[in-house]
């Protein structure tokens, strides 16, 4: 890929000063950080709930909390991750590099991308505030089952169906302007087999987004209705079905759990072709597997649910279909590990984020080919086990996958290099509580503690002692990932434009300044 | 830093193998109990088998990605090949991890056909979840009970030592027969629940309107304990499940006792009770059913569960007072207890908590008697 670099002047149209150019920003960089900034300050509040779920878990017995705010918390805990932590971080990570990785001045659609950015606080200061409400805030698992969220729930469901409408309508409006944005922004020459796989990948999530979002907000107004306005969908009493809700639900659940992982593949897949200094392997064949795992996502909702009742032809349906799922997720793995075969490796915090992500996302991806085996769900489901699993693809799958882009990109964002010395500490300390903390609970899981419980058989505590142990170390070594971020902004060596040897051959943000120009490509490059 | 790295290195390898280590052993307290039926025995066995080939691919992905990685570091000189794609190495890993998914589902759906299975039972049980109890009925026999945690909430709040089985006993386990084909129909009173018993490999959940199926036959007599697994509000973790599988003799005696106590139960509707006699046992209900949410004292927690003391309904509306046990509270967390409990026993609780705390010297002072319910019931009958 070869290009043009524009010198460029920007002092006639920089940002504007103070609070409005936050609050007013159309410009692709300044929406991204505020993307990012949101998700990390969610990471901590969302992180500070499950300090408190480990803090109560730490020993039988209640000691700390009550059931009914311990309920709120795993609750908000799953809700802020998901909808406040990897989702803006994903979409800050997208505004910031789309635009840059396929030679584009902007996004598509830059007042449509404020509208999205500032629906997101609207909607979780809604979400939080219920917790200070009389009633408490949602207590219904961040699965909401029906009825225990419509006939059993606090008044505050409202407040949370409502901060779910804006919530979705962010991410649909976020999900148009980025299709936009790569159907009819990239440069001349750049076929659609050419794009850099971060950019399919996002390509790929928006769609399911946008296929899956309407869905998640009918399951909601149905819930609103059946609170407010006297239907029964889910209310067996008026000839409702509750199990329909979990239909519903996870038919926008399941492609919602790769909308939280398919973007972290397409960073990951850039981060391993820099450090291996390799292009990566199969960039065909990752493209097909990414497609394949969207198109799979939809046959597959049923697997959350072997327990409610299928019929046989249903539960294993359910079970091959998900089953299919591991040939592409395997492809990609081959994939990686084949970049890496014959490479020239270094090994520079990004790369170790990302050598962490194959491993122990495989890992997750191991127990979640168990929890497709039916009969043995049975055993498994609503355990730690599928705490355990989950846990390994969000957290050192997504998050990592997150981590690993920010180390990555942050020289090119700021101008300075990051402390390496720091990030690599950093990535030792998360590596190590990462799994202190979530590995131990796949055997607790098949010993038999259930999930969502405040207190617990005394068999299972000293394992219960240890992941909160994990935790604890994993969240306070979160607090230096902010101050690596926060000393790299104001100070470090002066990056280069190309950051990285040899990536200058590998995109187009690459061949921009470090850090780039407000406006990033004002001529278009060609790419060959 | 390099030794740290070194050695990191080679945890990651171990891994796989100590995690295989530590559950390997059939007797493991942290893996899935092997269980005591044949179903639950073929369920650890496909488990382990699944397991197994999960450890083997992940340490061909693992060596070969460690070993690159090693091998390949720039540090010790590696320059990069430039190859960037190999047909038949794609198409040979994208056949084999078919074949080995096949050789995967072919073991698992056989034994989901062996656990699959409606068929009556000899005997027949319908399990329905309360929140937060369990209750059980042997429809041959037309007698149930409820299961309720019997662990005290002096042990929960860690002001005496926990017991051995802490949260993991009732007041009164399932007890059902050995060497007998066991049906469970699963439903749901309120909430879905989940009735779960890892010993028989039974996880099915109870969904209100639903009735769910599932079985088990047990050959060895013993105590099994389980939980519920699917969250049904606060006390979620606070209904677990215990059942006591017995020989056939002693099933038969514990079945022909209950239906003993039955009949005299309902002799004791057409007992005349006096106001001391309903207290007492209407106390007793109290602490067991109703303490949870409307708390011992009857302060409830407002505004979710309202208080009794000092309640317009408890001091002078007896009829309504009578509805709101018998058909609960639409669109609150009030179960209806007139089909679960027996007409002493709602009549008692009533004339309690009419006459209980600061009620029975504010209030119009009606006591309830079992006539009263079985009025009610007749007239809702017409």
């Amino acid at each position: 890929m070869s290009t043009v670099v524009e010198s460029h002047d920007h002092g006639h149209h920089g940002p504007a000063k103070g609070l409005s150019r936050w609050l007013f920003t159309t410009n692709h960089k300044d929406i991204g950080t505020l993307y990012l900034w949101f998700s990390f300050i969610m990471l901590f509040i969302g992180g500070a709930m499950a300090m408190v779920i480990r803090a109560e878990l730490f020993q039988p017995g209640l000691q700390i909390v009550q059931p009914e705010f311990f309920n709120q918390m795993t609750t908000n805990h799953g809700l802020i991750m998901v909808f406040g932590v990897i989702m803006p971080a994903f979409v800050g990570l997208a505004n910031w590099m789309l635009p840059m990785q396929i030679g584009a001045p902007d996004m598509a659609l830059p007042r449509l991308n404020n509208l999205s950015f500032w629906l997101l606080p609207m909607a979780f200061g809604i979400l939080i505030s219920t917790l200070f409400m009389p009633e408490g805030g949602p207590n219904f698992g961040w699965t909401f089952y029906a009825p225990l969220s419509t006939t059993y729930a606090p008044s505050t469901v409202n407040f949370f169906i409502f901060s779910v409408h804006v919530m979705g309508v962010s991410s649909i409006l976020g999900s148009i302007n980025i299709i936009t944005t790569i159907f009819n922004m990239r440069a001349p020459g750049m076929t659609l087999m050419k794009m850099p796989l971060f950019v399919w990948s996002w390509l790929i999530t928006a769609y399911l987004l946008i296929a899956v979002m309407p869905v998640l907000a009918g399951v909601v107004t149905m819930m609103l209705m059946d609170i407010n306005f006297g239907t029964s969908f889910f209310n067996a009493a008026g000839g409702g079905d509750p199990v329909l809700f979990q239909h519903v639900f996870w038919f926008f659940g399941h492609p919602e759990v790769y909308i939280m992982i398919l973007p972290a593949f397409g960073i990951v897949s850039h981060i391993i072709e820099t450090f291996s200094r390799k292009p990566i392997f199969g960039y065909s064949s990752m493209v097909y597997a990414m497609a394949s795992i969207a198109i799979l996502s939809f046959v597959v909702w049923a697997h959350h649910m072997f327990t409610v009742g299928m019929p046989l032809a249903g539960e294993l349906f359910f079970m091959y279909s998900t089953m299919l799922i591991a040939i592409p997720t395997g492809v990609k793995v081959f994939n990686w590990v084949a970049t890496m075969f014959r490479g020239s490796i270094t090994f520079e915090t990004p790369m170790l984020f990302s050598i962490a992500f194959v491993a122990l996302f495989t890992i997750g991806g191991f127990s979640g080919l168990m929890l497709a085996i039916v009969p043995a769900d049975f055993q498994y489901h609503d355990t730690y086990f599928v705490v355990a699993h989950f846990h390994y693809v969000l957290v050192p799958g997504a998050l990592f996958g997150i981590i690993a882009g920010a180390y990555y990109w942050l020289p090119k964002w700021t101008g300075n290099m990051y402390d390496e010395t720091l990030g690599k500490l950093h990535f030792w300390l998360t590596f190590i509580s990462v799994n202190v903390t979530f590995f131990p609970m796949h055997f607790v899981g098949l010993a038999g503690m259930p999930r969502r419980y405040p207190d617990y058989a005394l068999q299972f505590a000293d394992f219960n002692a240890l992941i909160s142990v994990g935790a604890f170390m994993f969240g306070l070594t979160q607090l230096l990932f902010l101050f690596i971020v926060i000393k790299t902004i104001r100070s470090g060596k002066q990056a280069k434009p190309e950051v990285w040897e040899g990536a200058g051959d590998l995109g187009l943000e690459w061949t921009l300044s470090s850090p780039p120009p407000y406006h990033s490509f004002t001529v278009q490059p060609q790419v060959k | 830093m390099a030794y740290i790295k070194k050695v990191f290195t080679k945890l990651i390898f171990v891994m796989p193998v100590l995690f295989s280590s530590l559950v390997f052993s059939e007797s493991s307290d942290y893996n899935m109990p092997v269980g005591v039926t044949e179903v639950s025995e073929s369920i650890f066995e496909l488990h382990m088998v699944i397991f197994w080939i999960c450890v083997v691919i992940g340490i061909i992905v693992f060596s070969i990605m460690f070993w690159s990685l090693w091998k390949y570091r720039k540090s010790k000189g590696a320059v990069a090949a430039d190859f960037d794609d190999n047909f038949w190495l794609e198409i040979g890993w994208t056949v084999a991890a078919t074949l080995v998914l096949v050789w995967m589902a072919v073991p698992s759906t056989q034994v989901m056909v062996e656990a699959y299975d409606d068929a009556e039972g000899e005997i027949n049980i319908l399990i329905t979840g309360h929140q937060w109890k369990w209750h059980y009925e042997y429809l041959e026999d037309e007698v149930g009970f409820f299961s309720n945690l019997s662990t005290s909430q002096e042990q929960i709040d860690g002001e005496v030592p926990k017991g051995e089985f802490y949260l993991r006993e009732v007041d009164e386990p399932l007890v059902i027969p050995t060497n007998t084909r066991v049906r469970f129909l699963i439903t749901g009173n309120d909430v879905i629940h989940s009735w779960w018993v890892p010993d028989f490999a039974v996880k099915q959940d109870a969904i209100p309107g639903f009735i769910n199926t599932a079985w088990t036959n047990v050959p060895e007599p013993g105590i099994f304990r389980g939980a519920c697994t699917e969250l049904c509000g606060i006390k979620h973790a606070f209904m677990p499940v215990v059942v006591r599988a017995v020989e056939r003799e002693e099933f038969d005696a514990f079945i022909a006792e209950k239906v003993a106590l039955a009949e005299e139960e309902r002799l004791l509707t057409s007992k005349v009770w006096t106001k001391e006699e309903l207290m007492a046992r209407g106390e007793g209900f109290y602490a067991t059913n109703c303490a949870a949410c409307h708390q011992a004292g009857g302060q409830g927690i407002p505004p979710v569960f309202p208080a009794l003391v000092g309640s317009q309904i408890a001091l002078s509306d007896s009829a309504r007072h009578i509805e709101i046990l018998m058909e609960g509270v639409q669109g609150s967390a009030m179960a209806a207890f007139g089909d679960s409990y027996s007409e002493v026993d709602i009549a008692s609780v009533i004339t309690y908590t009419r006459q209980a705390w600061s009620n029975g010297e504010n209030g119009d002072g009606v006591i309830v008697t079992p006539q009263d319910i079985v009025a009610y019931k007749n007239r809702i009958d017409l």
